[in-house]
C-alpha cells in the first residue's frame, strides 16, 4: 500500500464509484465514461457527478438512448485501445444491447485467436423498492455469467465497489459491473487513494460457525441482518458475500460449509437457473462433503410495483434467519422478528 | 491524403485476384477442404477495389461483414493466411477459430467482420470515435450491404457518427437482396441516400459504378473526412451473382430472374481493366502463382491442436 493509501476515508458506495473513477481518468489517459446522463446535473446517483467538468466533455459524455449501438460504440473504441466505461441506469437495459454483449464483446478476442481485445466496463444499477416495477428491477447475473468471454461482478461494500471498479477498468476484457440503487449510500472506510480488489475472490464478511449464508450484491445485507437476528437463537451464522460472479470463487464456500455443513444461498434474483444452482453443483461434485442447503431469492413472478406485493417478493432477513433456524436446530418453532431494512425503508426514489 | 491516379494495373490486379480467388473457392468446395459457410462476392467486386485503392493503406481501418472476401483481399489482408482459415488450418488468420464469416487481420487493419446483418457498424463508429479522442489522421471504413440498414443499429449508429462528427466512410454495397429477400419486400421509402441525408450525413450515390469511378468517388469522401471530420455515405448498386451463401447459382429457386445484362457486367468490367492493362499476362501469372502457393500452404498446414480450443477466451 502506498503512503497515500495508508489513509482511510469513511465515503459512500456512491462516493467510492465516483472516486475510483476520478483516480482512473486521471491515471490512463484513454479512459472515458459515456452513457445516458452521466453528464447530468445528478450525475448518475452521483457516481458521474462533475466529471465532464473536472476532466473535459470527451472523457465523459451524454449518449442517444441507443444501448445497443452505444454498446456497440464502446466495443469498437476499446478495440482501438481506449477504456471505455459504458453507464446504464439500470440492469434492464442491458437486454437491449445483449447483441452486442453476447454476440460480439464476448467473442472478438476469442474469434481474432487473441489479437483484438474489448477492455469495456459495463456499470448498470439494479433497482429496487418504492415501485420500480417490473422493468427496473431486474437482476439477470447469471445471464451474463452463462456467457464465455464476460466476467461479472456484483460488489456490495464500498471498499469493494470501488477496489473492483479499479480492477474492471485494468481489464483486458469486457466486464459487466453490477451496483445496487439500495447500496449507493451506504458508508464504509475505503483506502483514499489507487488500489485493486482482484476479481474471482468472494470474501467472508462475517466468520460463524453453524451455517453459511452467501449472498450476492443486495441480499449479502440481508444475510448480515440476518445473521444479526439469529444471534438471539445463539446460532452463529458465516456471511459470504460473493462479489465475483464470473470468474466464480468456490475456496471460500468449499471451506465454509466444510465447517458448517448447512448452506443458504440468497440470490438477488430469481433463483431458476441461477448462478446458486451453479455454486451448489459445483459443491457437490468437487467435494464429498454431506450439507444441506436451501436457496432464497426473488419469486418466480415479475416484479409487482406496489409495495405490499413487492415486500413479499423479496427475500428478506426474516425469511433467511428463519429457514437457518431450522436448518439448524431442525425445529419449526420461531419467528423472527419483523425489522425494517434501513436502505429500504429510507429510500423514497423518484428513481 | 496525397493526391491520387486510378491505376488500371492495380485495379486490374485486385479485381482479378478477387474473382480467380472465389473461382477457385467454387472449384475445390465440393472436395470439402473448407467445410463452413461461404459467401461469396462475385459481381461485387469493383466496389471493394474502387474503395480500396482510394483508402491508405496502414492507415485506415476497414469493418466489414460476412461477405468479405473482396473487402479483405483489395484491403491487403494476408493472403495465405486468409486461405489457411478458410481450410480450419492452425495457420490460419485466427487458427481457424474465425473462418470466412469473421476474416481479420489487424496487421493489415482489416479489424473485424460479423456475421450477424448490422452488428459491427457501431463497433466502426467506435473506432472512428477513438481516432478522434485520440487526435489520429485515420479513417474507418466501414462495408456494410443495404440490409444491414433495416436494422435499428444502422440508423443509431449513423446518427451517433453525425453527431460526434466521426471520420467514418459507409460502403453501402446495395445488392437489393436480404437472402432472397427483395428490398421493397423490406422497406417502404427505397431511397437510401435520401433517408441518410435526413440524419445530417452527406451521402454520394454512385450511379456510374464502374471501379474507376468508385475510386474517384471513395476518394472524393476520403478526402472530405479527412479534412473535416465528418462521416460520408457512400451507396453503390450491385449484382450479387450467386446464392446469398454457397457456391451455386440460385435463379432455379424463381424469387428472382436471371438479368444476362448484370450478370455479366463485372465480368465485362474485369475485362476492360485488362484491356487497360498492358502486363495483364505477367498479372495473371503472378496471381496465379499466389493462388497455388497459398492453397500449398494451406493444404500442408496442420489443424490446431485440441487443447487450442479452450486458448484466448479471455485475455490474462
Amino acid at each position: 500500500m502506498s503512503q497515500k493509501n495508508k489513509f482511510l476515508i469513511n465515503i459512500s458506495y456512491a462516493d467510492a464509484i465516483l472516486n475510483a473513477t476520478k483516480i482512473m481518468l486521471k491515471k490512463k489517459k484513454n479512459v472515458f465514461v459515456f452513457g445516458q446522463g452521466v453528464d447530468d446535473p445528478k450525475g448518475h446517483y452521483g457516481t458521474t457527478l462533475n466529471l465532464h467538468k473536472d476532466f473535459g466533455k470527451s472523457r465523459c459524455f451524454d449518449t442517444p438512448i441507443c444501448e445497443e449501438s452505444m454498446t456497440g460504440v464502446g466495443i469498437g473504441a476499446a478495440i482501438a485501445g481506449m477504456n471505455p466505461i459504458l453507464v446504464h441506469q439500470r440492469m434492464d437495459f442491458l437486454m437491449l444491447a445483449m447483441n452486442q454483449l453476447v454476440n460480439m464483446a464476448s467473442k472478438i478476442h476469442y474469434i481474432s485467436d487473441g489479437k483484438l481485445c474489448v477492455p469495456l466496463v459495463v456499470r448498470a444499477c439494479i433497482g429496487r423498492s418504492w415501485g420500480q416495477g417490473a422493468q427496473h428491477s431486474q437482476s439477470l447475473y447469471s445471464i451474463f455469467a452463462h456467457i464465455p468471454g464476460l466476467k461479472v461482478i456484483a460488489p456490495t461494500t464500498p471498499h469493494d465497489v470501488k477496489g473492483t471498479l479499479i480492477r474492471a477498468i485494468e481489464d483486458r476484457n469486457p466486464v459487466i459491473f453490477i451496483e445496487h440503487r439500495m447500496l449507493y449510500k451506504n458508508k464504509g472506510l475505503v483506502p483514499n487513494g489507487y488500489y485493486k480488489t482482484e476479481f474471482g475472490k468472494s470474501r467472508v464478511l462475517s466468520s460463524g460457525n453453524d451455517i453459511t449464508l452467501v449472498g450476492i450484491s443486495f441480499t449479502v445485507i440481508d444475510c448480515i441482518n440476518a445473521k444479526n437476528l439469529l444471534v438471539e437463537k445463539s446460532i452463529n451464522a458465516e456471511v459470504i458475500d460473493l462479489l465475483s460472479i464470473q470468474p466464480l470463487d468456490m475456496s471460500k464456500i468449499i471451506s465454509s460449509v466444510r465447517k458448517t455443513k448447512r448452506l443458504v444461498i440468497v440470490e438477488n434474483d430469481w433463483i431458476n437457473c441461477g448462478i446458486s444452482a451453479e455454486i451448489i453443483s459445483r459443491l457437490i461434485e468437487s467435494c464429498s462433503i454431506k450439507f444441506k442447503v436451501k436457496r432464497l431469492g426473488y419469486l418466480f413472478t415479475p416484479c409487482p410495483t406496489t409495495a405490499s406485493l413487492e415486500d413479499n417478493f423479496y427475500p428478506n432477513p426474516e425469511k433467511i434467519a428463519k429457514i437457518s433456524y431450522e436448518m439448524v436446530t431442525k425445529k419449526k418453532n420461531w419467528v423472527p422478528k419483523k425489522i425494517e431494512t434501513r436502505e429500504i425503508k429510507e429510500f423514497k426514489g423518484p428513481f | 491524403m496525397k493526391l491520387k491516379k486510378f491505376n488500371f494495373e492495380d485495379a486490374f490486379y485486385l479485381f482479378k485476384k478477387i474473382r480467380s480467388t472465389e473461382e477457385k473457392i467454387i472449384e475445390i468446395y465440393e472436395s470439402d477442404v473448407i467445410k463452413s459457410p461461404v459467401h461469396l462476392s462475385l459481381g461485387q467486386e469493383s466496389i471493394a477495389v474502387g474503395v480500396a485503392l482510394a483508402s491508405e493503406k496502414k492507415k485506415d481501418v476497414i469493418f466489414s461483414n460476412y461477405r468479405s472476401h473482396a473487402h479483405f483481399i483489395a484491403h491487403g489482408g494476408n493472403y495465405k493466411k486468409m486461405w489457411a482459415e478458410l481450410f480450419g488450418k492452425e495457420t490460419g488468420l485466427s487458427s481457424g477459430k474465425a473462418g470466412s464469416m469473421h476474416l481479420g487481420d489487424v496487421q493489415a487493419n482489416f479489424i473485424f467482420t460479423s456475421a450477424i446483418v448490422g452488428s459491427a457498424i457501431s463497433e466502426a463508429v467506435g473506432y472512428a470515435l477513438a481516432i478522434k479522442l485520440k487526435k489520429l489522421k485515420s479513417k474507418v471504413i466501414c462495408y456494410h450491404g443495404e440490409g444491414a440498414m433495416d436494422q435499428g443499429t444502422f440508423w443509431e449508429s449513423l446518427n451517433f457518427s453525425a453527431l460526434k462528427e466521426l471520420p467514418i466512410l459507409y460502403v453501402c454495397e446495395n445488392n437489393g437482396l436480404a437472402i432472397y429477400s427483395e428490398q421493397k419486400k423490406r422497406m417502404k421509402v427505397l431511397d437510401l441516400c435520401k433517408k441518410v441525408e435526413s440524419f445530417g450525413v452527406h451521402t454520394i450515390r454512385v450511379k456510374n459504378n464502374s471501379t474507376e469511378n468508385i475510386f474517384k468517388c471513395a476518394l472524393k469522401a476520403l478526402k472530405k473526412i479527412e479534412k473535416n471530420s465528418q462521416p460520408i455515405f457512400l451507396e453503390v448498386n450491385t449484382y450479387r451473382e450467386v446464392d446469398h451463401v454457397g457456391i451455386y447459382e440460385d435463379f432455379k429457386l424463381g424469387f428472382r430472374k436471371k438479368n444476362k445484362q448484370k450478370l455479366l457486367k463485372s465480368f465485362n468490367e474485369l475485362n476492360f481493366l485488362k484491356k487497360k492493362t498492358k502486363n495483364f499476362l505477367q498479372i495473371e501469372k503472378k496471381i496465379n502463382k499466389e493462388i497455388v502457393q497459398a492453397l500449398n500452404y494451406s493444404y500442408k498446414s496442420n489443424f490446431p491442436k485440441i487443447k487450442y480450443v479452450e486458448l484466448n477466451v479471455t485475455k490474462e
